[in-house]
């Protein structure tokens, strides 16, 4: 009975069929551990740990400087920028944009630099539903290798204040 | 002498009941019921609104009443239960008192004042900041202090449970170990301590911050203490229910622990490692580094999660022993046949157990993996995943319980027994429809906590795909049916304890 006391000796041995569950499940949790840290070797994608502090104002600074030199259009007043294959590119994340829109080409590797200007917003890629956390006063350096050519929809899916569900952004694959 | 005179001899079990603990009980567990109410109004409200065909509230009723389901549900319904639930633990299954009865009221007085003020700061649209209330936004004052003033009454309730424990082993009322109940009763107020202490950590920066004695709040630093009392208050209702099994499978079908043993070292590994988890939350974040996340996501090589497959074997082999010593030994599932799916504490059990551990557990290792949580973080997958362990899980054992207490504690008969006998089923249909739902449409990338998936007012088209309405179709109709399941709960929990038969 769990509701009154145990009996004195309470610690006897366990049976045979509590032993193999307890030792089945000891492995695969083992084997679950294991395995987290070897995909860090087998798999592609793995989340990002390079992070810098920074001011919110220098980054809308570092990040103008790079909508300035790599600029290639505009689509409604929102920046469209291609930055060199292989080197840095900028992301503002703030209330309640993505900027700027990013054309990457597939098969470069990008160090893409995430920030918010002033709360935390989620950056959501879709359709392939990669999801990062994005906060103001720190640089979040994504390295990223884009696999296929389109369009990619970014969409905010961190609460930002009344305007969250408008908060979207782009970026270009081109082959 | 005072104190046996404060007694009455509880004509079914024959236990002691101490009436000042019998009347702190019931009010806390009403308390408890009356935010179980407000909060399942907002969720009917906010599934109606994730449902695109209704889309019912507005943005700002949406966003706000998100703030007050997560507040009133997980906050306010779950720990004034759990309260009750530790007073029942160290006294009547200890045929004990209750250390400080007036203690306990201000701890009743201090939580219900804090919830009243953090709630008319929510309802008064001074906190639209989700329960999460991340920095850099910011809710009023009184809001970080309400939170403030309920923690520090759930902290001393918690202190008070401890001491009447010891009150009773100086009183000769338990020798040696604690009966498993409020042995797994008593891990939870552990695990409670330490996770108000986070509280403590979380808020009270919150607050300075909010009146300008404090200038900046790292955001980083706030996500990794707000997620100690975040996610720790769920291992609290985790601990809290898989004693409640216990203590049900003892009611209902007489179960017998096959090990006493194993039972309290799966308790125990809960102790060191369950806390680790709060972690996953933090998986996408920027500022740390693999082995970090790695070992704090797996609760330390999932030692707490080992802890949880030992009660999945030890809850159903106990009433199985139990079963088959009633005479139930044909064939291999006739003692599961024969048990009384009937009685809505065994189905409680049953559902809350099942779900719990087949949809619930299952979602919670698989996305707080550190890779897989890229595709999880705050999309619909999450909500998902904690509605079948906190609504379908902690909540319907609690609800099994209540009727119990209703009946054994409040000394009152059910009304409409009939219903009861339902009850658990249609809430666990309700609350596993609309799960699989949110599982289903966050894996199609829709974000959690959001009004309008459709994207209708964003400057750029943005299309999460056709199927994501099918899935957000069944988060609203699987919502409709948990809300008549839990509003049945409420109207009898709330009607027995008025109108039910008297028990002598």
């Amino acid at each position: 009975m769990s509701i009154s006391a145990p009996e004195r000796i309470w610690w006897r041995p366990l049976a045979k069929e509590e032993k193999i569950w307890v030792i089945v499940a000891l492995c695969w949790a083992i084997f679950m551990f294991i395995f987290m840290i070897a995909w860090h070797g087998a798999g592609r994608q793995n989340n990002p740990s390079t992070t810098y502090r920074i001011t919110p104002a220098v980054f809308a600074q570092e990040a103008n400087d790079f909508i300035a030199k790599y600029k290639v259009g505009e689509d409604k007043g929102r920046a469209i920028v291609a930055p060199p294959a292989g080197g840095d590119a900028y992301l503002i994340s703030r209330l309640w944009s993505f900027d700027p829109i990013l054309v990457l080409k597939k098969g470069e590797r990008y160090r893409l630099h995430l920030s918010s200007l002033d709360l935390q917003h989620g950056l959501s890629i879709q359709p392939m539903n990669l999801n990062l956390q994005i906060l103001p006063g720190y640089d979040f350096v994504v390295n990223i290798t884009p696999t296929e050519a389109g369009e990619f929809s970014l969409i905010c899916n961190e609460y930002c204040g009344i305007g969250h569900h408008k908060m979207v952004g782009k970026i270009i694959v081109k082959e | 002498m005072a104190a046996e005179a404060k007694l009455r001899t509880c004509s079914v079990t024959g236990l002691q009941v101490h009436l000042p603990a019998q009347k702190l009980i019931m009010t806390n567990a009403v308390t408890a019921v009356v935010f179980l109410l407000i909060g399942t109004v907002m969720a009917i409200l906010i599934a109606l609104t994730r449902w695109p065909a209704v889309h019912l509230l507005n943005q700002e009723f949406f966003y706000r009443f998100v703030t007050a389901h997560g507040l009133n549900m997980l906050i306010f319904w779950i720990i004034f239960f759990e309260i009750a639930g530790l007073y029942f633990g160290a006294t009547i299954l200890l045929n004990a008192r209750l250390a400080k009865p007036r203690v306990a009221w201000a701890c009743f007085v201090l939580m219900l004042l804090g919830a009243a003020l953090a709630d008319i700061m929510v309802f008064t649209g001074n906190a639209d900041v989700m329960f999460t209330s991340y920095p850099p936004l910011q809710a009023h004052p009184l809001y970080y202090l309400g939170i403030l003033i309920f923690a520090v009454g759930a902290l001393l309730a918690c202190l008070l449970f401890f001491a009447t424990l010891v009150l009773a082993k100086q009183e000769g009322k338990y020798d040696g170990a604690l009966p498993l109940v409020t042995f797994g009763l008593a891990c939870a107020a552990i695990i409670a301590v330490w996770s108000l202490a986070h509280g403590a950590l979380t808020y009270v920066p919150a607050l300075l911050w909010s009146v300008g004695l404090m200038k900046n709040i790292d955001p980083a630093m706030y996500r990794l203490t707000y997620w100690g009392i975040g996610h720790g208050a769920q291992q609290i209702n985790l601990v809290a229910m898989i004693a409640i099994w216990y203590l049900l499978g003892t009611l209902t079908v007489g179960s017998k622990v096959p090990s006493q043993k194993l039972s309290r070292i799966a308790f125990f590994l809960y102790l060191p490692f369950i806390n680790l988890g709060a972690i996953h939350h933090l998986l996408v974040d920027p500022g740390l580094h693999s082995p970090f996340r790695i070992f704090n996501t797996s609760y330390a090589m999932y030692l707490a999660v080992v802890g949880s497959m030992i009660h999945a074997f030890s809850i159903p082999a106990g009433v199985e022993i139990a079963q088959r010593a009633k005479g139930f030994t044909t064939g291999l599932f006739q003692w599961l046949r024969k048990a009384p799916w009937g009685t809505p504490g065994f189905s409680s059990l049953a559902l809350s157990f099942v779900i719990f551990g087949f949809i619930g557990g299952t979602t919670g290792v698989i996305q707080g993996s550190e890779q897989l949580n890229m595709l999880a973080h705050n999309t619909l997958r999450i909500p998902g995943h904690f509605h079948t362990t906190v609504v379908a899980g902690t909540t319907l054992a609690f609800m099994g319980i209540a009727y119990y207490i209703i009946q054994l504690v409040g000394q009152r008969k059910l009304i409409w027994e009939k219903l009861a006998k339902f009850q658990p089923y249609i809430f666990s249909i309700g609350v596993v429809i609309m799960a699989v739902g949110m599982l289903s449409a966050g894996s199609m990338g829709v974000p959690r906590r959001h009004w309008d998936v459709t994207f209708a007012d964003a400057n750029l088209p943005v299309s999460l795909g056709e199927r994501i309405y099918g899935a957000l179709g069944m988060v609203g109709i699987g919502g409709i049916i948990a809300f008549v399941g839990a509003l049945i709960f409420i109207l009898l929990a709330v009607g027995s304890l008025l109108k039910g038969e008297k028990i002598a």
